[in-house]
């Protein structure tokens, strides 16, 4: 589009790339001489390498030591700040509200917008205050609760609007919690999810790469406080989630929405054909439980749980335990930083000895555009966002769940509450 | 972008709710860098098997789905993935427009960005559309209303802005680059370095 149109990227500096959907996550192909194996990623990769030294913006190749997700890592280098407004052409951007900047997906046409004047023709959303109190009972996660509130809401409950998660619950939670909170956002319809910034947020940020240091910390950090919302505002709509009554949760459809905590039982919903079609999908019946349902892949990873605390969540279940014969366990860190983190930690030998695989970062197997696929009928445990039809594969059915409740399964080969094994 | 003033077609109609992004288009073919081809990989996994053939039996396939260039699908359609390859493929097929009772915020941005008509009708008027595939409708921008063949019309939601950019295929990105002057005084103002 600028190309077309002998338009420069307007302001470069304000402009950051880097490539993680369709990169291989087999260490021989990142650093060694292998080939990527699909053709058409080879070729998009190479065409944002040129197409980013054209324009003068700053990419973070395949090969760098801080390349990863997007959404992981724009809050770690501190490119994400409070205050910000954060748009990105892919739909989880979302996440970065949990810094409380504003964040949101945008399609190309509008990337190209970005690119060329920094600016956005937007129409004011409506506003959603989801109001979480009580404390997270152990083994019950931060993915846990996004996915109870996405079944409360539905997954257009929040269309039109963004979403402010609120309350004691939330306050509570660290910054790799919140951000998967406000990474899932979008499965419940919103653009956009915020928590507002605390004390919690600012000591995620000091030091990081690129947040400010010295006089503009400060200055910064000043802000920044200024930014929560007001005592009293108003909300076009509120809704309240008590989290100490949750449990691990469990996606059974083809929609994130479809979610019921693992010790449930398939809902039933007579005459309803688009549920009917999702369950044969799956290949489930109504009224039945769905723990113990055999799975055949675990994928740890994601935009929503590949940061080091999900890292380490699945380890501690996995110590000194062995991945289920007949069951592929992927682990795959959301960045370079964090699979070097867990490195420094020993994690990667943990799952290593359990017999699940240890890659190099990226989107893998959450939409299986690199090749990292799960095969059709195949049950995959996922920690990713979407559940829908062929995401992982054609065929492929996805159960989405929490790092915790993705290690138990891979260790049982069966869909298992944490809690037992914890 | 051709300018659109009224839209008059039959409907196919996919009685699925919920319809994602990647139901649209999968995946694996967002690797194009190309937007024209897509119509050919539309709802690639519901309508050709798995030997790669047509499956007789899905909407678009049918013998009465031709010509058809309005989808009616069921409630809240386009969540998920932000790939503009959604509408694309949609627009390549042949589609002016889609109807439903919901449509995802993002979805509904890149429709409108390329011609394709994102049309939020109430339950009513959706539920007789569905029991009637094939029914010849009338979309008139200027008024934002759908007119059933039963003569009764009702209003769907259309912001002045995108009216007036769909009406005179007014694109946005020259809209924007003619306020080039109000950007400037804006980054004057508000001199934001880069973040480190
Ligand atoms: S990890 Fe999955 S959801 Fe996140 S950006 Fe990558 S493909 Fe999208």
């Amino acid at each position: 589009m600028l190309r077309e149109r002998g338009l420069p990227v307007r302001r470069p500096q304000l402009t950051f790339a880097t490539m993680d959907h369709s990169t291989p996550t087999r260490t021989e192909q990142v650093f060694g001489g292998a080939p990527i194996t699909i053709e058409a990623a080879a070729r998009q990769v190479r065409e944002l390498e040129v197409n980013c030294a054209d324009f003068g913006v700053e990419l973070l190749g395949l090969r760098h030591a801080r390349r990863g997700i997007v959404h992981i890592i724009g809050p770690e280098l501190g490119l994400t700040q409070p205050g910000k407004t954060v748009v990105c052409g892919d739909s989880h951007t979302s996440t970065h509200g949990a810094l409380g900047a504003l964040a949101f997906g945008i399609g190309t046409t509008e990337v190209g917008h970005v690119l060329a004047t920094q600016c956005l023709l937007q129409r004011k959303p409506r506003t959603l205050a989801i109001n979480v109190s009580g404390r997270l009972a152990a083994g019950v996660t931060a993915k846990d609760l996004i996915l109870a509130i996405i079944g409360r809401i539905g997954v257009a409950g929040g269309t039109g609007h963004v979403i402010e998660y609120r309350g004691e619950t939330i306050a509570a939670l660290d910054m790799d919690e919140r951000m998967t909170v406000c990474n899932m956002s979008i499965e419940a319809g919103a653009r956009a999810g915020m928590i507002a910034p605390d004390e919690t947020t600012y000591a995620y940020l000091a030091g990081r790469p690129r947040a400010p240091r010295g006089e503009a910390w400060e200055m910064a950090l000043e802000e920044w406080r200024g930014l929560a919302t007001d005592a009293g505002a108003r909300f076009d709509r509120q809704t309240d989630i008590d989290a100490s009554a949750l449990e691990p949760m469990v996606t059974y459809g083809t929609n994130p929405g479809m979610v019921i905590p693992v010790s449930g039982t398939i809902p039933q919903r007579p005459g309803d054909a688009a549920f009917a079609k999702s369950l044969a999908y799956m290949g489930f019946e109504p009224g039945r439980p769905v723990a113990e349902q055999p799975v055949d892949v675990v994928f740890v990873g994601s935009c929503t749980n590949g940061r080091l605390s999900d890292l380490r969540a699945a380890a501690a279940l996995l110590r000194g335990r062995k991945v289920a014969p007949g069951v592929q366990m992927l682990v795959v860190p959301g960045s370079q930083e964090v699979k070097r983190e867990a490195e420094a930690e020993g994690l990667h030998r943990v799952f290593l000895e359990a017999g699940a695989q240890w890659r190099e970062s990226g989107c893998s197997m959450c939409l299986g555009m690199n090749g990292d696929l799960v095969a059709k009928g195949q049950y995959a445990v996922s920690t990713s966002n979407r559940n829908f039809e062929g995401r992982q594969g054609v065929g492929a059915r996805t159960l989405l769940a929490s790092p915790l409740t993705a290690a138990a399964s891979a260790v049982r080969g069966r869909l298992t509450d944490p809690r037992e094994l914890m | 972008m051709d300018p659109i003033k009224t839209l008059r077609a039959r409907t196919v109609v996919l009685p699925v709710s919920d319809v994602d992004t990647d139901q649209i288009i999968p995946a694996r073919f967002l690797t194009t860098t190309t937007r024209s081809g897509l119509g050919a990989h539309l709802f690639a996994d519901w309508r050709y098997g798995s030997d790669g053939e047509p499956k007789a039996d899905f909407v678009l396939n049918r013998p009465e789905a031709k010509g058809c260039t309005i989808l009616v699908a069921g409630n809240n359609f386009g969540c998920g993935s932000s790939r503009e390859h959604a509408p694309w493929a949609l627009a390549d097929y042949g589609f002016r427009a889609v109807v439903s009772t919901q449509i995802a915020d993002i979805f509904r941005n890149n429709s409108l960005k390329n011609g394709l008509l994102p049309v939020i009708v109430d339950p009513a008027a959706h539920g007789w559309l569905m029991e009637h595939p094939g029914a010849q409708i009338t979309l008139e921008l200027e008024t934002s209303t759908l007119t059933l063949p039963t003569g009764q019309a009702v209003r769907f939601p259309l912001e002045p802005f995108a009216r007036y950019c769909l009406m005179n295929g007014v694109d946005e990105l020259g809209f924007l680059l003619g306020r080039e002057q109000q950007i400037r005084a804006f980054e004057e103002r508000r001199p934001a370095g880069p973040p480190a």
